[in-house]
């Protein structure tokens, strides 16, 4: 694991990850109307894992099974010549989207560079009626004009901090933390190229 | 994941990590290959010159699809204008080329050695699309991902390559990565089509009876005999090349079941391969090749440019 | 006009000297060679701690003038002889035009006369217009001073040819000197065949492409009776059959290159340096350690340079296409005294033998020894000299050695031609 600096500050434990989740899945219900048109996108990686999560909840809650993909933004970042990580995660979108209501999901909403580069992956893959934004985290410093349909929990935080999404699932525990970066250490949700 | 090369010329020079590190990414660029918008914005802004200055329509064109897919800026430099028919040197060519701040070359050049040389004086990416007799490493990667998409590895395949090694740059590339991703290779060939000390690029074993190997191999590979003039020719007549090794019908029923059939093309239908060996559905991986060919050089592309310093940020 | 040298260590083991002495030198003559010896009236020099040898003699130089002035020319060919301590040339005849006739001849020597740093013996191609077809001149290069006859470059194809050419030549007392190269084995190789050129993707040019002819040369030899010299001799095959025939009793002599016992194939790496591109190639390193072997046990006659300057931008470019060559006056001295004389393989009195005794008496030219009545023609050496061979020292137009980089000990530092200084110090006198 690369290193991401000192923990200063646990934001969100598990619990409040699960009951952020549970009422964003709701939220989405409502704001769309039922489950029929949606679909949910998680960007690799913890994006991806946060989709599966709330779909798991939607079906709960609705009893349908909405499609599910992972998107991995590796060729569409802005930054390829300057932070390059050589590892590519799969985009696995595997349910035609054109005319679907699309939730992008994803952990940390920060600087909204992220969110760009998936936006043009998703309309390079498909022709979505809608796309929506879910973020477990939004912890401000947006450099683009960019937003959440959906926050799990607003955490103000400085330039120089990371935020980070730990889930049980590949870390063995979960929790947001607030890290002190260490110099030249990366910002960003997760290190590049995930772990 | 770690991939720090600034060049692909010599394949040598890469590791069995280095080379799957290109094959998985290839694999991601399946995906791309595979949407309606064939396209993605990676490489915007990077200038890269497809510098060919011998003809060549396979290589280039893959290079160029792989390039215009990853949004790079791709000029094709070279055929039969080239410089060097003005007597301009190489070196001159190179600095002039320079000189429009460009990121990376994709040499073809009939001498061996150049792509280095294009390297030294230029100081940006080069990736060698084949160098006289010496090498021609991205065939090499999209013949592995060929072998390794369709066997489900490559550790421990029996790979029998036939026909003109010794002046063949697909076999400089192909033999020592072959190698280096744990496969076995047997040479088979006239002794007229072998180069001086096979071993040095790796072959374990040499043949002149293609009966006798096929029945071992996982992957046979059959190599393009030159159509030339008889006078000189290392074989007496294409008529006998083909008796003693072209892959025949005939010879179909000598080989594995799961034995694949490989061709870096263009194909010399009745010389090297029959009609029904090059069109068998389930041995021949040839246009599974040509596919390939754009996968591993958008990835190739993908790795060498990625994190260049001197790259620009959008 | 009369010079003393004081305190030098002089060998010569053609009258077996080998220790401290001084040389007394008037009119272009040795007068005396012994000790305290005084001057009343002259230049006297201390050369304590210097070696004094009979000068040195390389007997394959291409000077390239005329014809190919951009490379070489006989001023520059022959500063770089005086500054690598020769005292002596034999220049190579594929100039353009080809010397195969006495007008060239004669064109050589007049601006060797005028322009050159050391004595330029001249030899004239064996064939017209080096083609391998008709013999030249050589009656009436021989009565204007050729010394030799040689194709050097390409080899005479035709076994035929070559008989007649030694047949020819051999009434005139000269020696034939062969490059060994059959060109339809060698075709377009480049590099030696084997490990280089299966690594490299080269055409390979083969040991038996030097061979066959090697073999069918001395075979001529033993038909005509005609004196044969091998040029650059590479492989230890090639050694062992020069050795046979000098058992046998022939007329053979061989020459050897520094670069073919101090290079191999495996110097040529993946950036394709053309400097190391030389005819016949560098071969492998049991090659080498046999011509090495063959200096020592005295099969290998000569040790010279093929000297073969180019342009700088001739050899900047493909390696296929760059020429055949490396310079070498320049370095050689350096090369053969840290390599073999400072390793104990051979000693000093060997070395003068294969750089000049030995050469003069293949050419059959004027003996030069340290004894009173010969022509004064010494190179003094500094063995102690560390230096690092640097392109931007040489006196050749061309920087194209294979050795640029490397620490050498010991190089001539002053060279005297008939008496006179052509190098002091380690500058050449203008």
């Amino acid at each position: 694991m690369t290193d991401a600096g000192t923990v200063k500050n646990v934001c969100m434990d598990a619990d409040e990850i699960e009951r952020s989740l549970v009422r964003i899945a709701h939220q989405i219900l409502e704001t769309n109307k039922g489950a029929d048109n949606l679909a949910l996108v998680g960007i690799v990686t913890r994006g991806d894992l946060l989709a599966k999560r709330l779909a798991e909840k939607i079906e709960q809650i609705e009893g349908t099974k909405v499609p599910l993909g992972k998107l991995d933004i590796s060729f569409y970042r802005d930054d390829f010549a300057t932070h390059f990580a050589p590892e590519v995660h799969s985009t696995e979108i595997d349910f035609d989207m054109d005319g679907k209501d699309v939730v992008l999901v994803d952990d940390v909403l920060f600087t909204g560079r992220t969110i760009r580069a998936a936006l043009d992956a998703l309309m390079d893959i498909g022709r979505p009626a809608r796309v929506e934004l879910a973020v477990l985290v939004d912890r401000g410093h947006r450099e683009l004009p960019i937003r959440a349909d959906y926050v799990g929990k607003n955490v103000p935080s400085a330039a120089q901090e990371n935020v980070r999404l730990f889930l049980e699932e590949v870390d063995g525990k979960s929790e947001v933390e607030i890290l002190e970066m260490s110099d030249g250490a990366h910002i960003g949700a997760a290190p590049l190229g995930g772990e | 994941m770690a991939f720090n090369h600034k060049h692909l010329i010599d394949i040598t020079e890469y590791s069995a990590d280095d080379i799957m590190a290109i094959l998985e990414t290839a694999v991601k660029f399946k995906e791309v290959n595979e949407r309606r918008i064939k396209q993605v914005p990676t490489l915007k802004g990077f200038t890269v010159v497809n510098m060919f200055n011998e003809p060549s329509t396979r290589t280039r064109s893959s290079f160029e699809m792989a390039e215009k897919r990853l949004s790079a800026a791709s000029l094709n430099f070279g055929g039969s204008s080239t410089s060097s028919v003005k007597g301009e040197s190489l070196v001159d060519t190179v600095e002039t080329l320079c000189s429009y701040k460009i990121d990376m070359i994709v040499v073809r050049d009939k001498h061996a050695g150049v792509p280095r040389k294009i390297a030294d004086v230029s100081g940006v990416h080069v990736i060698d699309a084949g160098d006289g007799k010496h090498q021609h490493p991205t065939q090499a990667l999209l013949d592995l991902y060929t072998i390794w998409q369709t066997k489900g590895r490559l550790d421990g395949l029996k790979v029998g390559v036939v026909g003109d090694i010794g002046h063949s740059r697909v076999c400089g590339s192909l033999i020592p990565a072959l190698k280096i991703m744990g496969c076995e290779v047997t040479a088979i060939a006239p002794p007229t089509l072998l180069p001086a000390r096979p071993e040095v690029l790796g072959v374990d074993h040499i043949s002149h009876n293609i009966d006798e190997v096929l029945p071992e191999l996982d992957v046979v590979y059959m190599l393009r005999i030159q159509r030339e003039r008889l006078e000189g020719a290392p074989y007496p007549s294409l008529r006998e090349y083909n008796m003693l090794y072209g892959l025949t019908e005939k010879r179909n029923k000598l080989m594995r079941p799961d034995c694949i059939v490989c061709h870096p093309g263009p194909i010399n239908r009745g010389v090297e391969l029959d009609s029904f060996m090059a069109d068998h559905p389930e041995r021949s991986v040839i246009l599974d090749q040509v596919y390939a060919g754009i996968l591993t050089r958008m990835a190739a592309l993908y790795l060498l440019l990625g994190g260049s310093e001197d790259g620009i940020t959008a | 006009m009369a010079l003393l040298l004081k305190n030098a260590h002089v060998i010569d083991p053609q009258v077996g000297l080998n220790e401290t002495a001084d040389i007394l030198i008037r009119d272009g003559k040795i007068v005396e060679v012994g000790q305290g010896l005084t001057l009343e009236k002259g230049v006297e020099r201390d050369l304590a701690g210097k070696i004094v040898v009979p000068g040195l003699v390389d007997m394959h130089v291409h000077l390239r003038e005329p014809g190919f002035e951009q490379k070489e020319d006989i001023a520059s060919g022959t500063r770089a002889a005086a500054h690598g301590g020769f005292t002596a040339v034999c220049a190579m005849p594929n100039t353009n035009p080809v010397v195969d006739n006495a007008v060239a001849v004669e064109y050589v020597k007049s601006i060797a006369a005028q322009a050159g740093k050391c004595r330029v013996h001249v030899s004239g191609s064996c064939s017209q217009g080096l083609k391998g077809e008709t013999l030249s001149e050589m009656g009436d290069m021989a009565a204007h001073g050729a010394v030799a006859f040689t194709d050097d470059g390409r080899g005479i194809q035709a076994a035929g040819m070559m008989r007649r050419v030694m047949d020819y030549a051999s009434q005139f007392g000269c020696v034939v000197m062969s490059h060994c190269q059959d060109e339809d084995l060698v075709g377009d190789g480049q590099v030696n065949e084997g490990v280089a050129s299966t690594r490299l993707g080269l055409l390979g040019w083969p040991a038996e492409g030097e061979e066959l002819q090697i073999a069918r040369d001395i075979a001529l030899c033993r038909l005509t009776g005609c004196k044969l010299h091998i040029q650059h001799i590479s492989t230890a095959r090639g050694l062992d059959m020069v050795r046979a025939a000098k058992a046998e009793g022939l007329p053979v002599t061989c020459e050897v290159t520094p670069h073919h016992l101090f290079l191999t194939e495996d110097n040529i790496g993946d950036d394709y340096s053309t400097a190391l591109k030389v005819n016949p190639p560098l071969r492998t390193a049991s090659d080498a350690e046999a011509l090495i072997a063959g200096v020592v046990d005295g099969t290998v006659d000569a040790i010279v340079t093929d000297h073969a300057p180019h342009t700088a931008w001739e050899k900047d470019r493909e390696f296929e296409l760059a020429p055949f060559g490396m310079i070498g006056l320049e370095t050689s001295l350096g090369l053969v005294i840290t390599n073999l004389v400072a390793t104990g393989k051979i000693t000093w009195e060997r070395m003068t033998e294969l750089m000049g005794a030995n050469q003069r008496a293949i050419l059959g030219v004027e003996r030069v020894a340290l004894e009173a009545g010969s022509t004064a023609d010494l190179t003094v050496i500094d063995p102690e000299a560390a230096w690092t061979v640097d392109a931007a020292d040489f006196c050749s137009k061309a920087k194209n050695s294979g050795f640029i980089g490397a620490e050498l000990t010991g190089r001539a530092t002053d060279v005297y031609v008939g008496g006179y200084a052509t190098m002091e110090d380690g500058k050449i006198v203008e």
